[in-house]
């Protein structure tokens, strides 16, 4: 057989596979044909079955007339449990009929079959999404209202109770509600791993899509920044000052989207002093290191204390010529502390004249002008520490 | 400086380049007996060459520097680490140096001061590089929940202002000026707070490691 080459046919024909049948494979080839689960045919050919025995003597024709599967090796065995169930479930339907005379009731009986397939059918039917959200739908409405659907329950087995107590027809109905259960409990048996292999299934497909969010946002990120500006640092290769200026700022950028807690550079301190600090370095090309502990909102105060810091870093960046300068801001319960320190040349105080804006008035006068300090350490030679207090706004 | 106190040094970092950037840049009484590229490889070498200081890369295949720490020291070895690294991630930070790790840098440290840090760390004192001391204060500062143990739980009023002047940018020389000591007790301050981050039981260490970055 393995040597004639397979001849595709028009359309595929109805066989029976061997592999997953559960008696003759017939459900499962007709499953394959119909492109739906086999659950839904067996369910079909056990709802009909009960229908004057329909259902067995469709399964019986169609047995006789579709071909087998060819397959080599031993057949596989089948799953035993799940014949079970359905003999229960086909047992307990009858028993039902029997006892409540619904198997006789001719067009309503049909009605419920039909429905009961159609809605197998269309459950099938719909892709994964849709299904995800009936599911999701049905399980956020009974958790929402859990309460009251106990409530309610508990109201219609009470009412349903006391009802046929009262006609005294308990005792008569007993074996139709046990049935009923055993109905239920079989046809939780059956859909129970399937439907924990759709759950499985949807929760992949979620796992799936937010990586792919995360891909996404990752690759518009490195797209939008980092190739431009190994696009700008190629064109610009024979100017080391702007390479590394490019290098530095891509660096400060990366390193704030990847580690730095988002914030609002118009609305916390922290944030600011980043912000200020990255405009400076981006002006002047000397890096500036910095180090936050705590955080809070800015308020007046503390603007005007940001501009003072500004000043500082742009007085490092522009006359000390050091190669890196030091930012330490520490916010504590009752006041706001800012460093900025190099290690350049440094200066005399008293050379510096009265009418030069930079130190006195922008850092010193500022912050006293708001009700904090500064306070200036520096010797030629020794580098030059702004230390810069605030006190914090009462809330 | 002689062969004698030189130090050897093992690098351990997955980047070729950077390997051998750090061995052009290491000062004179340094000694680089090797390299490594992998967890494995880390492993096999520290058992092998024992070297007095590990260059450790936070971030590689098979566990990261993590890994090594904890199988390394998990055997006993007397063996120092000093971690080296791009990330500015608190948890990365804090996780190697609870893991073991005597000290923390960050790759864009001149040559000059990693040099400086590997003796540091060889002589058996802590390296703080500016930012861990700030992630420390920070760490130390919310304690709002009652400690475990006191006296690992929170740090001493001359520690924190060693921390802070670390955070300020100063070097260890300039500190002990700073503060009227010497330099050897800076150095005492910073080791007792290695031992502490090391040691505190304070679940908000790593909690607030991890939360920092999703606030």
């Amino acid at each position: 057989m393995s040597e004639t080459p397979t001849i595709p046919e028009a359309y595929p024909r109805l066989v029976r596979p061997q592999r997953g049948r559960l008696v003759a494979g017939v459900a499962q080839g007709a499953a394959a044909q119909l492109k739906l689960d086999p659950v839904v045919l067996r369910l079909a050919f056990v709802l009909l079955t009960i229908l004057d025995g329909l259902g067995l003597l469709a399964y019986a024709a169609l047995w006789m007339f579709t071909p087998q599967e060819q397959s080599e090796g031993e057949p596989p065995a089948r799953d035993w449990g799940q014949i079970a169930a359905y003999a229960v479930l086909g047992t307990a339907l009858t028993a039902f009929g029997w006892v409540t005379g619904a198997s006789t009731g001719g067009i309503g009986t049909w009605s419920i079959a039909l429905g009961g397939i159609g809605t197998l059918i269309l459950w099938q039917q719909a892709d994964p999404g849709r299904r995800q959200r009936w599911m999701t739908d049905a399980v956020r409405q009974v958790r929402r209202s859990w309460i009251r659907t106990g409530i309610g329950l508990l109201l219609v087995v009470a009412g349903g109770a006391g009802f046929l107590a009262a006609q005294g027809k308990l005792a008569e109905a007993r074996p139709g509600l046990i049935f009923t259960a055993v109905v239920v409990g079989g046809l939780a048996l059956i859909a129970a791993p399937w439907l924990a292999g759709l759950w499985k299934e949807l929760q992949k497909e979620r796992r799936e899509r937010i990586r792919q969010e995360e891909r996404a946002e990752m690759a518009a990120h490195v797209h939008d920044s980092v190739l431009h500006t190994l696009t700008l640092i190629q064109r610009n290769a024979q100017d080391p000052f702007e390479v590394t200026r490019l290098a530095r700022s891509q660096e400060r950028e990366l390193r704030n989207w990847l580690y730095q807690p988002k914030a609002d550079a118009d609305a916390t301190m922290a944030a600011a002093v980043r912000r200020a600090a990255a405009e400076i370095e981006d002006e002047h090309g000397v890096p500036i290191e910095i180090v936050c502990v705590g955080d809070c909102d800015l308020d007046d105060r503390l603007r005007a204390m940001l501009q003072a810091v500004r000043q500082s870093m742009v007085n490092a960046a522009k006359y000390s010529e050091a190669t890196v300068i030091s930012v330490y801001a520490e916010v504590e319960a009752g006041e706001v502390t800012v460093f900025v320190r190099d290690r350049g040349k440094g200066f005399n105080m008293d050379d510096v004249p009265d009418d030069r804006m930079g130190i006195r008035q922008s850092i010193i006068g500022r912050m006293e002008r708001h009700g904090g300090s500064a306070r200036v350490k520096t010797e030629p030679g020794e580098g030059t520490e702004v230390m810069l207090t605030m006190k914090r706004e009462q809330q | 400086m002689n062969a004698v106190n030189m130090v050897k040094v093992l690098i351990v970092d997955d980047h070729r380049l950077f390997r051998s950037g750090v061995r052009a840049e290491l000062g004179p009484q340094i000694e680089v007996i090797g390299e490594a590229e992998d967890v494995e490889s880390a492993v096999s070498a520290i058992e092998a060459l024992k070297p007095d200081v590990v260059l450790l890369d936070v971030h590689m295949p098979g566990g990261g520097g993590q890994e090594v720490l904890r199988r390394v020291l998990g055997s006993g070895s007397p063996v120092r680490f000093l971690a080296l690294s791009v990330s500015d991630a608190a948890e990365d930070v804090i996780g190697v140096i609870r893991g073991g790790a005597r000290g923390y840098v960050t790759k864009t440290i001149s040559g000059r001061e990693l040099t400086d840090a590997i003796v540091r760390v060889a002589e058996g004192d802590a390296v703080f590089s500016p930012r861990l001391a700030g992630f420390v204060l920070d760490a130390f500062a919310s304690t709002e929940a009652p400690s475990i143990d006191p006296e690992l739980d929170s740090l001493t009023t001359r520690e924190r202002e060693v921390l802070r002047l670390i955070a300020r940018g100063y070097a260890y020389k300039e500190i002990a000026k700073e503060l009227f000591i010497s330099v050897k007790t800076v150095e005492t301050h910073v080791s007792s707070v290695l031992r502490k981050l090391q040691l505190s039981n304070r679940h908000e260490l790593s909690r607030w490691a991890t939360a920092r970055r999703l606030v």
